[in-house]
């Protein structure tokens, strides 16, 4: 156990950064939210899953919408409405709240609700980075069914859905109800068990992301080098480092897609790599050779100062380093690379582990 | 011909340009109440200029805003007032300001009824009760200026324009700050950003007012232009109720004037002073702009200023031996007296370049005892470093032409990578004055439609038709108005048709329309 104070914040706010591998909305307004919410109650409890009992009942929550929207109509306690909607249909009180996402923005929608409602946050989430679908949990490929689910507005408007084929129709629903609420909502969905959690989320995730931070932060602090902090902090490996020579980008159906080129320095100089996203980075190949695939985490940060880089950030000439880091376990299993392995982001392409050594 | 002026801290530059030709220029110490110093300059040049010549403009590039900010100095008694019930209420306005900033203008801040979806549909619709009551209020608690933002008002200003004539209506004498009209989408930075202009508006109707009725009496009828931190102009009313899009003309002035002086438009310019070296790119003659939230006074705020890069490296950047270490440390303004070549005993960054063969500093006979094998391996990393700073602010990987100002710029050879010119041009003593006397006038648009409503074509002509009139009505000579960047960003996360569209124009500015 442990409490999440307002300083630990800009630390989750750097990790999450970086294991939203490019995706998921910049942290920045979810942490100012859940820094004005600690401020006025106090520190949020971070439960470490092993600490659950039989009698937990714990909600998933997070927010849905373009994150550019997010930045002007700025959520406030939609996901704390939808807590009490799942409550409320299901007739049980939540007695914890758990991260869908630690990459992004969702890191830290978790801490909102838990501080009003007086809850603590489990150390885990349904992704361990981030994703940009509703139906791309660890939790409901093993299981878990996506509903009931609650989706809140601001104004005071609930949308519920009580059941769906599958997870895909959850997220296609709770897209469309989204749009309406004006592309800015919160949710909460899927009450779990503490052995649901313990078996089918991926665990620790909020102690790795503020591990992350708060490595960066210290590395900085005493002019030493982010990327072997960050390295120490998560066991991963630089793919590559150089600059940004060419960057191609464009929105198809909501998804941010496109490429960025980066030439090698240093020992990596007359090399070129290739990073393919779609909202999050999918694909990194070496000259022409996969050298790292979703849903291993690729990340690009600056090499500097160890900054997470989002692809609507990136720009010709940044000095970038792009750091591999193994996907959790839960993800390369048969079932886990079918929800989120290359073929479900369109890529005819064997996964295979990204080697460490 | 015009006058161009830029008021910086220690100086105050000015040239009279013919033109594009250079007349006359001049320096003189920045007056405590900046204006008697900026008269002087005008009555000098005004009289330095042939009997049958006119001055058509006098165009003034000042950092006096900047540092009303950060002095806390003149601020007006302002409130923040936030359109967006019942949605965006949890980061109120002024939430991540510095408590001393927020405290000396009041930290008044009121949440109304108003504002818009990402669509265009309302949040809530504009209760003219509410908003009577919170300017009566607003009035009481002693406030003269009042920022309204409300959200998405990128997207439909109307709700802004509404409480803006409720406001006045109820207390006709309270100045009023658009947030539509100052920034782009990012409700919290663009409204720190009106936020901050709303605390300036007095102090900038005083200076502006001081200025022309100084040039009045001085018998120059001219119309007096403030320069924008895009590099665009805007009139002496505007700035009056604009200041904030002055805060940064500085940097912008400086490369424009620089490049110019250069005869080109696309150029790295890179200004390499006493402890450190700033680098900017020009596009068609404008600084490429920073895309990441910018600090002013410590507040974050997204209006567009140009992107700089900078590195801790100058004439007097301290060079240590035995590994070589250069800088970061610098003796800075001490240089002519700790510097080698001035006879001190402190190895610099200028002593290395004139032990590599630079002249006309100091004298060469104090660096006999430096080693040729260091001073070519610290020249060479000098070199490497301010190479770097060129390539980091580029756009593309293209070789541009570099063009070197600043006393520092000795340390840098002509054999420059990734340039494909490298200029030093003279005069650049005044390239700020220079920037700000050829500067054209602009519009820009930022606005997200919605494809529900409308073709995409549509869309990006109602946008290069608002920002040309943008650019006329801050007067631009209609007939020269051209389009100079269009950006169209879908946006990400959302299958639906919403189009953020960014277009920016600019044309010379119509002397003939004025006064």
């Amino acid at each position: 156990m442990w409490n999440v104070v307002e300083d630990d914040l800009e630390s989750i706010a750097i990790g999450a950064g970086i294991l939203g591998t490019g995706g998921g909305g910049n942290p920045y307004i979810g942490m100012l939210r859940a820094k004005q919410l600690i401020r006025e109650n106090g520190p949020v409890k971070v439960l470490s899953p092993e600490e659950l009992d039989e009698n937990d009942y714990i909600v998933c929550v997070g927010g849905i919408g373009a994150p550019t929207v997010g930045i002007e109509k700025v959520r406030d306690k939609q996901s704390y409405y939808a807590l009490k909607a799942i409550e409320d249909f299901t007739g049980k009180k939540a007695t914890a709240i758990i991260s869908n996402e630690i990459g992004g923005s969702n890191s830290v929608e978790p801490l909102i609700p838990a501080s009003l409602a007086g809850l603590p946050v489990v150390d885990a989430d349904g992704m361990g980075r981030a994703f940009p679908e509703v139906q791309m949990k660890t939790f409901f490929v093993y299981g878990i069914p996506a509903y009931p689910m609650a989706v809140c507005d601001e104004k005071g408007n609930t949308a519920l859905i009580t059941e769906a084929l599958d997870g895909k129709w959850v997220e296609r629903m709770a897209r469309a109800v989204t749009i309406q609420m004006g592309a800015v909502a919160c949710y909460a969905l899927a009450p779990m068990t503490a052995h649901q959690i313990q078996t089918t989320a991926v665990l620790n995730s909020m102690t790795l992301a503020k591990g992350l931070g708060e490595a960066v932060r210290v590395a900085r602090t005493a002019n030493e080098d982010p990327i072997e902090a960050l390295l120490n902090a998560h066991p991963g490996k630089v793919l590559f480092q150089g600059k940004i020579i060419d960057l191609d980008r464009q929105t198809t159906a909501g998804f941010a897609r496109g490429q960025v080129v980066i030439e090698g320095m240093g020992e990596y100089e007359s090399n070129k790599l290739t990073v393919e996203f779609q909202n999050e980075n999918l694909v990194a190949r070496l000259n022409s050779e996969i050298i790292c695939i979703v849903p291993d985490l690729i990340c690009i940060v600056d090499t500097e100062r160890g900054e997470p880089i989002t692809t609507e950030l990136l720009r010709y000439g940044f000095r970038v380093t792009v750091l591999g880091f193994p996907a959790p376990e839960l993800w390369k299993t048969p079932e886990g690379l079918a929800t989120a392995g290359p073929s479900a982001f369109g890529y005819d392409v064997e996964y295979a582990d990204l080697e460490l050594t | 011909m015009h006058i161009g002026i830029d008021v910086g801290g220690t100086n105050t530059d000015a040239v009279l340009m013919d033109g594009d030709v250079l007349a006359g220029k001049i320096k003189s110490p920045t007056t405590p109440d900046v204006t008697s110093g900026i008269i002087s300059c005008i009555n000098t040049l005004n009289a330095s200029k042939p009997n049958n010549a006119k001055i058509d403009a006098v165009m003034l590039g000042t950092t006096h805003f900047v540092n009303a900010l950060l002095q806390r100095a003149g601020l007006a008694h302002s409130a923040a007032l936030r359109l967006c019930l019942p949605a965006t209420t949890m980061l109120p306005p002024l939430v991540d300001w510095p408590d001393d900033l927020r405290s000396s203008i009041g930290g008044h801040t009121y949440m109304a009824n108003g504002g818009h979806e990402y669509d265009g549909r309302e949040i809530s619709s504009i209760d003219e009760i509410e908003l009577r009551t919170i300017a009566k209020k607003m009035n009481d608690e002693g406030v003269r200026s009042v920022s309204i933002s409300g959200v998405f008002s990128p997207v439909d200003d109307s709700h802004e324009k509404i409480a803006a004539d409720i406001i006045t209506s109820e207390i006709p004498s309270m100045k009023i700050t658009l947030s539509s009209e100052i920034g782009r989408v990012g409700i919290l930075e663009r409204e720190n950003a009106a936020m901050l202009n709303a605390c300036l508006v007095e102090v900038a109707a005083k200076t502006v007012a001081a200025i022309e009725t100084a040039m009045g009496s001085a018998g120059l009828e001219a119309p007096l232009f403030f320069s924008q931190n895009d590099g665009t102009l805007m009139q002496s009313e505007f700035a009056a109720q604009y200041p904030v899009f002055t805060i940064a003309s500085g940097p912008t002035n400086s490369m424009r004037g620089a490049a110019f002086l250069s005869g080109v438009l696309d150029a790295v310019v890179i200004d390499i002073g006493g402890t450190s070296t700033d680098g900017g790119m020009l596009v068609k003659g404008f600084p490429r702009e920073a895309i990441v939230a910018v600090d002013v006074a410590g507040v974050r705020t997204n209006f567009r200023m140009p992107d700089v890069f900078s590195i801790a490296l100058g004439g007097g950047t301290v060079i240590k031996q035995n590994p070589l270490v250069i800088g970061p440390e610098s003796v800075g303004f001490r240089l002519t007296k700790e510097g080698m070549v001035f006879g001190g005993d402190q190895l610099t960054a200028t002593d290395i370049a004139v032990a590599n063969g630079a002249t006309g500093v100091g004298d060469p006979k104090f660096l006999s005892d430096i080693n040729d094998s260091l001073a070519e391996q610290a020249i060479n990393e000098i070199q490497k470093r301010v190479e770097d700073v060129a390539d980091q602010i580029k756009v593309s990987s293209h070789p541009v032409p570099v063009v070197l100002v600043g006393g520092g710029s000795i340390l840098v050879k002509n054999s420059f990578q990734g340039a494909s010119d490298v200029l030093r041009p003279s005069n650049a003593d005044v390239a700020n004055a220079i920037g700000a006397a050829i500067s054209q006038v602009g519009g820009q648009v930022e606005k997200v439609y919605s494809l529900t409503e409308m073709s995409r074509e549509e869309a990006l002509n109602l946008a290069k038709e608002e920002a040309t009139n943008k650019a006329i009505d801050a007067g631009a000579d209609p007939a020269s108005v051209e389009i100079m960047d269009i950006e169209e960003i879908p946006l990400a996360y959302l299958p639906s048709n919403a189009l953020r569209v960014k277009v920016k124009s600019v044309g010379n500015l119509d002397t003939s329309k004025q006064n």
